[in-house]
C-alpha cells in the first residue's frame, strides 16, 4: 500500500487509524505492552506496530498470556516472530493455577478460561505494571462490543465499567488515568473478520499454520471436532483420533477450539469460504456458548 | 457472510481485487427507536447479507421471544448490545455497526434518541461523513428531528438524508411525503448543509432501502443504499484543505534519523515542500516521507506517515506541521461552541485540560456568551453548562496553539475537554475563530523581576491556601502564622476570603459558579502578590476541588502549599463566631458549606489539620513546621 491515491481505500484508512492510535499510546502511556495471542488478529497487531514505529523497532514488549494448553504449532509460531522481528517477549503463566492442575478437561472451559487467562492476564499486568495494553478485540465480533471504545478505561481492580467510559470524538483519545489505573487499546475496533483476512492476503502477513486446511488428527466431540494435539487429550473407550482435512477458523487453547472440515488451503480460498460460509467466527469457541450475555460478564471482570 | 456478488463462487481473486479498492463510509442514524431506526439499520445489516447463520438462528429466536413483529424477524434486536440496557429496554451510548457493499464499508454510529442524546449524539456524529435522519411519515417534522439536525450540522456534517419511514402506514402517499420534504427544507435553510436528499422508504417492509419500491413509482430519486454508495465522503472534502500535520510522537531510534510522526489532518505533502512548525513559526522543506513500505513522493489526507526535515529545528510532539504558503493562525484566547458531557456542570473560570489535535494544554473558561436552546435555536443567558447543554465561551489558554477554524477543519478546529482531578472526558468544543485580544494584549516585560524583588526582602515567596468548613478556624490559623511570620522578619500578606468579599469580590454570591470566580480571583491576586516577593496566606473555604486545583495551576511546584483545616462539621458548627451555622438552621441563610452546599476535601493536601485533636496554636505551629522542613523560612 504505497502508492499515494487521490483517495485512500477502506483498508487504508484502517491501518492509518490502528497506527495512529499505537502513536497515541506510546506518546501518552508511561509503561505500555501488547497482548499478543498467536492468532491472525495478533498478527496484524504485530505486523501494524512495525509499520507504525519505522524504522524504531515497536517500543514496547509483547505479552503472551500463555495458559499452557496452546496447539503446539502456536508455539512455534510465537518464537519465530519473536526472532524474526527481535521482539521483547514476555510469556507469562499463571503457576498458581498450574500448581492447583487446572485444565481445561477435568475443570471445564469456565473455569480454565477464568484462571488461567483472565486471572493470569491481571497478574501479569500488575507484575510488570502496564498501565496501557493493546487487544486485537473488534467491535463486529460480538453484540456488547459494538459499543467498546477504543481507548477502553480499567479501574485499579481492573474493572470494566459499562456505565462509565469515556466519549471518544474524533481522533481525540484520552489515556489520561491515575496510577494504578490503566486502559485496554483495541486498535482494530473498526476491523471486521472480512478487513483483517483481506489485509492479511494483501500485505502477506505470516499467520499460524492451522489457519489452513490439512489433514490433521481429530476426534468428534458434542459436534465439535477437536484435534488431538498432544497426548494430554485424555480420550473415552471409544475414541480413535482420525485424519480429517480440517482447519481452525480461530485459534485458542486446542481442547477448546473447534476444527471445520475444509479444503481451503490459500489464503484466498480462506476467504471465498468465510464468506460463503454460514457461522459466525466464535461459534468455534467453546467459551462463548454460555449465557447470552457471557462476554460481557467476562468484560466486567477482566477478560479483555 | 454470504455478500450477493456472484464472483465469490466463480472468481474470488477478481472479487478480491474489488474489494481491496473499496472505499470507506462513516454515518450517522439519528431518530427514536419509534421512528424504527433499530430497524432500518437491522435491515441494512440484513440486506447486505451480512448475518451469519447462527446469528440468524439467534435473531428467530429472540425475535419469537422478545419482539414486537409478531412471528416476523425483529430486525430491531440485530443491535442489542449490553446486558443491563437490555434489562431495561435501553441503550445508554454510541454503537457502532459494520457492514459492507461491493463499493464501500460501512460504519454505523447507532445513538439512541432518549435525553441524553446530545453526548450521544455529537460523540456519534464527529466521525461521520454523513447522517441519516428518520422522520416517521405519520408524524412528520417534529422537535426531535429539528434537534437532531441541528446537532448534526453542529459538527460540521455537510450531507443528509432524510428518511421518510414508515410510508406503508401513510398509504405509500406521495402528497404526505412531498409535505414532509416542503417542511424539512424550511427547518433546514437555518443550517449548513451543503446537500439534502430526502427518501421515501419502509425499513420494515424493504421499501426503497436497497430495492426501488414499486408501491411508491412516483419517486425517482435513489434507494437508501444507492445514496450511501455515492454520498461524498468527508476525507475528500479534506484533501482539498491545506496541508496539516499535527506531530504525534517524534522517532528517535538512533542518532542518525529524527523523524515526525503523524496523521496527516488536510492536504496533501510531497518531499521538497516548504513547511512551517506552528507554534513556533520556523520554517523547513520536508526531506523525506518515510513508511515502512519505502519512502512516499506525496501523502495525503488520512495517511499515518513519519517526514524528516531538511533543517535541524525543534519540532515535538503537539506542534502542527503546515503548509508554509498558507499556515494557520495562532491564538491562545478563543470563542468556542462547548457540548457538556458530565454531571458536575462547566463553570465560568474553571481550568481544564485541553486537548487540540496532538497538542495538550490547560484552558481556562472565560465569559460563558450564551447557551443553546438546541430546540428553538434561541440564545439564551446563563453562567453555567449542565449535562448536554451546548453554549457558545470564550477560553483562555496556558499557551499559544495553531488551530483551523472548525468550520473548515474538523481534526485541527475540534477539542475535548478532560477534568483534572477525575480524568474524564468532560466536554467537547469546535473553535471558531481567536478573540483579537489576545493578539493586541501582550504580556508587558519589565526590567524589576520577582527575583529581584525577593532578594530585596530577603525571602522566598510562597502562598500558602487554607481550605476547610465555615468556624473550622482557616483566618484564625492564618492569623496566628502571620504573626509567628512577621516576628522573623518576614513580608506576608493575609488574604483572608470574607475581607476579599467585601471588596473585589462583593459582585459575587455562593452559586457554584459565583465560587468558581471568587476563588479565580483570589488566586490571581496571591499570583501579583507573590510575582511582588511576597509571602501570601490565603484562607478560603474553596469547597472545590477543581477551583483549588485552577489556584494551584498558578504557581511553580513548591510555591504552593494547599493545607486542609479539617473539622468535623459540628465542631466548626460550635466555634462559628459568625453564627453561620445558627442562621442556616433557622433557614435564614442558604448554600452554606457543610450544611446545604458541598465541600469536597483534598485528597493529597501538603498538610492536613486534624482540628478535633489540635488548638490554633499547635496547628499554626504544625503549618510553620511544613514551611521549616521545606526551607521557606529559617
Amino acid at each position: 500500500m504505497t502508492v499515494a491515491a487521490a483517495r485512500l481505500t477502506h483498508l487504508q484508512r484502517l491501518e492509518a487509524e490502528a497506527i495512529s492510535v499505537m502513536r497515541e499510546v506510546v506518546a501518552e502511556a508511561e509503561n505500555p505492552v501488547m497482548l499478543y495471542s498467536i492468532g491472525k488478529d495478533s498478527s496484524v497487531m504485530l505486523h501494524l506496530a512495525r509499520k507504525a514505529f519505522h524504522p524504531a523497532k515497536p517500543p514496547f514488549p509483547f505479552l503472551h498470556v500463555d495458559t499452557t494448553w496452546k496447539f503446539r504449532e502456536m508455539y512455534a509460531f510465537r518464537d519465530r516472530m519473536a526472532q524474526e522481528h527481535d521482539l521483547d517477549l514476555l510469556v507469562y503463566v499463571n503457576e498458581d493455577g498450574l500448581r492447583r492442575g487446572i485444565d481445561p478437561f477435568s475443570h471445564g472451559s469456565v473455569v480454565h478460561t477464568d484462571v488461567m487467562k483472565t486471572e493470569a492476564l491481571k497478574q501479569a499486568l500488575d507484575k510488570y505494571g502496564f498501565d496501557a495494553a493493546f487487544g486485537g478485540a473488534r467491535r463486529d465480533e460480538e453484540k456488547s462490543r459494538a459499543k467498546e471504545r477504543i481507548f477502553s478505561f480499567r479501574s485499579a481492580q481492573h474493572r470494566w465499567d459499562p456505565k462509565n467510559q469515556r466519549p471518544e470524538l474524533w481522533q481525540l483519545f484520552n489515556a489520561r488515568h491515575r496510577r494504578g489505573e490503566s486502559m485496554r487499546v483495541f486498535p482494530l475496533s473498526n476491523w471486521t473478520e472480512l478487513d483483517v483476512w483481506l489485509y492479511i492476503y494483501l500485505e502477506q502477513i505470516p499467520i499460524v499454520p492451522l489457519y489452513f486446511a490439512a489433514e490433521r488428527p481429530v476426534v468428534e466431540r458434542d459436534g465439535t471436532l477437536i484435534m488431538v494435539d498432544d497426548e494430554r487429550m485424555p480420550l473415552e473407550a471409544d475414541e480413535e483420533p482420525e485424519l480429517r482435512k480440517v482447519r481452525f477458523r480461530t485459534l485458542g487453547c486446542y481442547p477448546l477450539t473447534g476444527a471445520i472440515e475444509s479444503d481451503a488451503d490459500t489464503l484466498p480460498a480462506i476467504i471465498q469460504e468465510m464468506l460463503l460460509t454460514r457461522t459466525s467466527e466464535r461459534q468455534g469457541r467453546v467459551i462463548d456458548h454460555d449465557a447470552a450475555a457471557s462476554m460481557e460478564k467476562k468484560k466486567v471482570e477482566g477478560y479483555f | 457472510m454470504s455478500h450477493a456478488s456472484t464472483l465469490i463462487s466463480e472468481d474470488i481473486l477478481a472479487y478480491l481485487e474489488a474489494h481491496e479498492h473499496k472505499s470507506l463510509l462513516r454515518f450517522i442514524t439519528c431518530g427514536s427507536v419509534d421512528d424504527g431506526k433499530s430497524t432500518l439499520i437491522g435491515r441494512l445489516l440484513y440486506e447486505s447479507q451480512l448475518l451469519f447463520e447462527d446469528q440468524l438462528a439467534a435473531l428467530e429466536r429472540d425475535s419469537q421471544r422478545d419482539g414486537t413483529q409478531g412471528d416476523g424477524l425483529d430486525f430491531a434486536l440485530l443491535l442489542d448490545g449490553l446486558a443491563a440496557e437490555r434489562e431495561q429496554g435501553i441503550t445508554i451510548d454510541v454503537a457502532y455497526r459494520y457492514f459492507s457493499t461491493d463499493k464501500r464499508k460501512y460504519i454505523v454510529a447507532d445513538t439512541p434518541g432518549h435525553e441524553q442524546y446530545t453526548r450521544n449524539m455529537v460523540t456519534g456524529a464527529s466521525t461521520a461523513d454523513c447522517a441519516v435522519i428518520l422522520v416517521d411519515a405519520r408524524k412528520g417534522v417534529l422537535t426531535q428531528t429539528r434537534r437532531h439536525s441541528y446537532l448534526v450540522s453542529l459538527l460540521g456534517i455537510r450531507h443528509v438524508a432524510v428518511a421518510v419511514n414508515k410510508m406503508d402506514l401513510v398509504d405509500y402517499s406521495e402528497e404526505r411525503f412531498r409535505e414532509i420534504e416542503r417542511d424539512y427544507r424550511v427547518l433546514a435553510s437555518q443550517l449548513a448543509f451543503d446537500e439534502i436528499t430526502c427518501i421515501p422508504l419502509s425499513a420494515l417492509r424493504g421499501d426503497n432501502m436497497t430495492e426501488r419500491s414499486e408501491a411508491m413509482p412516483w419517486y425517482r430519486g435513489p434507494t437508501l443504499m444507492e445514496y450511501l454508495e455515492t454520498v461524498e465522503v468527508d476525507q475528500e472534502r479534506l484533501q482539498r484543505a491545506p496541508f496539516r500535520l499535527p506531530v504525534q510522537w517524534v522517532n528517535r531510534p538512533d542518532l542518525d534519523f529524527r523523524g515526525f510522526a503523524g496523521t496527516i489532518a488536510g492536504g496533501a505533502v510531497a518531499s521538497g515542500d516548504r513547511v512551517v512548525v506552528l507554534p513556533s513559526g520556523r520554517e523547513s522543506t520536508v526531506e523525506r516521507i518515510v513508511t515502512f513500505d519505502g519512502d512516499l513522493e506525496r501523502a495525503i489526507a488520512g495517511q499515518a506517515v513519519t517526514f524528516t526535515l531538511a533543517d535541524e529545528i525543534d519540532v515535538s510532539r503537539g506542534d502542527l506541521l503546515a503548509a508554509a504558503a498558507a499556515p494557520p493562525p495562532v491564538g491562545d484566547q478563543f470563542e468556542a461552541t462547548v457540548v457538556w458531557m458530565a454531571d458536575e456542570p462547566l463553570l465560568r473560570g474553571r481550568t481544564y485540560v485541553m486537548r487540540v489535535g496532538t497538542k495538550t494544554v490547560t484552558a481556562t473558561i472565560a465569559p460563558l456568551k450564551y447557551k443553546l436552546n438546541v430546540d428553538s435555536l434561541e440564545h439564551v443567558a446563563a453562567n453555567q453548562l449542565a449535562l448536554n447543554e451546548i453554549g457558545v465561551v470564550e477560553l483562555e489558554l496556558s499557551q499559544p496553539i495553531a488551530f483551523d477554524p472548525y468550520a473548515a477543519n474538523r481534526e485541527t478546529g475540534g477539542f475535548i475537554l478532560i477534568d483534572r482531578i477525575t480524568n474524564n472526558t468532560v466536554g467537547a468544543g469546535m473553535l471558531h475563530f481567536a478573540l483579537r485580544r489576545s493578539a493586541n494584549v501582550q504580556w508587558q516585560p519589565v526590567e524589576v523581576d520577582r527575583a529581584a524583588r525577593a532578594a530585596l526582602k530577603g525571602q522566598e515567596p510562597f502562598v500558602v491556601w487554607l481550605t476547610g468548613l465555615p468556624g473550622a478556624g482557616k483566618s484564625a490559623i492564618a492569623d496566628v502564622v502571620e504573626q509567628r511570620l512577621l516576628a522573623l522578619g518576614r513580608h506576608t500578606y493575609l488574604l483572608d476570603g470574607d475581607n476579599v468579599r467585601q471588596g473585589l469580590n462583593k459582585d459575587l454570591g455562593f452559586r457554584p459558579s459565583d465560587r468558581a470566580e471568587n476563588i479565580r480571583r483570589a488566586g490571581e491576586v496571591a499570583k501579583l502578590m507573590v510575582d511582588a516577593g511576597l509571602i501570601v496566606l490565603a484562607a478560603f473555604i474553596s469547597p472545590f476541588r477543581a477551583d483549588r486545583e485552577t489556584a494551584r495551576s498558578l504557581f511553580a511546584d513548591g510555591e504552593f502549599l494547599e493545607v486542609h483545616v479539617d473539622a468535623p462539621v459540628e465542631l466548626a458548627a460550635r466555634r462559628d463566631r459568625k453564627g453561620l451555622y445558627a442562621k442556616a438552621e433557622r433557614g435564614e441563610l442558604a448554600n452554606l458549606t457543610g450544611v446545604d452546599a458541598p465541600y469536597e476535601p483534598p485528597e493529597d493536601p501538603d498538610l492536613r489539620l486534624d482540628m478535633a485533636a489540635l488548638t490554633l496554636e499547635e496547628a499554626a505551629e504544625r503549618v510553620l513546621a511544613v514551611l521549616r522542613d521545606r526551607q521557606l523560612v529559617p
